[in-house]
């Protein structure tokens, strides 16, 4: 999964780096995400994942790192599998 | 009574690739209905208009400071006045923590020129809300 979100943010994120070089909890605003640009992160993974962000996931710490983002895309699956 | 002030910049670029790319998806997550209807022109979208109206709700968010509150972008609105001003119109999650943190009044103004847009927030709130840093 964490390939499939480099990927995502590689086209989205707009980071002032190169996504490869980042570790999975490298903090993604940090490393030059914008707001604007982490709903298009959003917006990508609801695409690829089939999945929507419920309201009480639309917080900056859910998009901050990739570990925090596969964390809730992994709790999205889960209730979507129950 | 206390005051936050709030401000943020968009590029009109980025704005304008995110309707490109995700279209309807984007204007549905991010914008009200309304919002998106004082947007359209009789060529489509304005994008500038647009970004300065997601710079008014990242402006708000920092007069908002959420902590973990999950705040749609959709429950923070720009209202336009038919003579050209703008207010903001709160719902849901984010009018629950304006209420939370004291936050009695906000005045919004929006600029955009060229490649980007601009807002302003001002917040007043209740004073002992506001020394709590919410």
């Amino acid at each position: 999964m964490n390939d499939e979100i480099r990927q995502i943010l590689r086209g989205h994120a707009r980071l002032s780096v190169d996504v490869d070089s980042l570790a999975d909890d490298a903090d993604l605003y940090e490393a030059g995400m914008t707001s604007h640009a982490s709903v298009n992160v959003m917006l990508a993974l609801e695409d690829h994942f089939d999945i929507e962000f419920p309201d009480q996931m639309l917080k900056r710490s859910v998009f901050e790192s990739i570990s925090a983002i596969a964390a809730a895309l992994g709790e999205l699956q889960t209730e979507a599998a129950a | 009574m206390a005051l936050r002030v709030g401000t943020d910049l968009v590029s009109v670029d980025v704005v304008r690739e995110s309707i490109r790319d995700h279209a309807e998806h984007y204007l549905e997550r991010v914008y009200t209905e309304r919002e998106v209807e004082d947007c359209r022109t009789a060529t489509g979208i304005d994008a500038q208009r647009l970004a300065a109206r997601f710079a008014a709700k990242e402006a708000t968010l920092k007069v908002l400071r959420p902590r973990e509150e999950g705040i749609p972008w959709n429950s923070i609105e720009v209202l336009r006045d038919p003579s050209g001003w703008v207010e903001l119109a709160l719902s849901g999650p984010a009018a629950a923590l304006a209420s939370q943190s004291g936050v009695t009044e906000l005045s919004l103004s929006i600029a955009h020129e060229g490649a980007f847009a601009s807002a302003v927030v001002v917040a007043s709130c209740s004073s002992g809300s506001a020394a709590a840093g919410r």
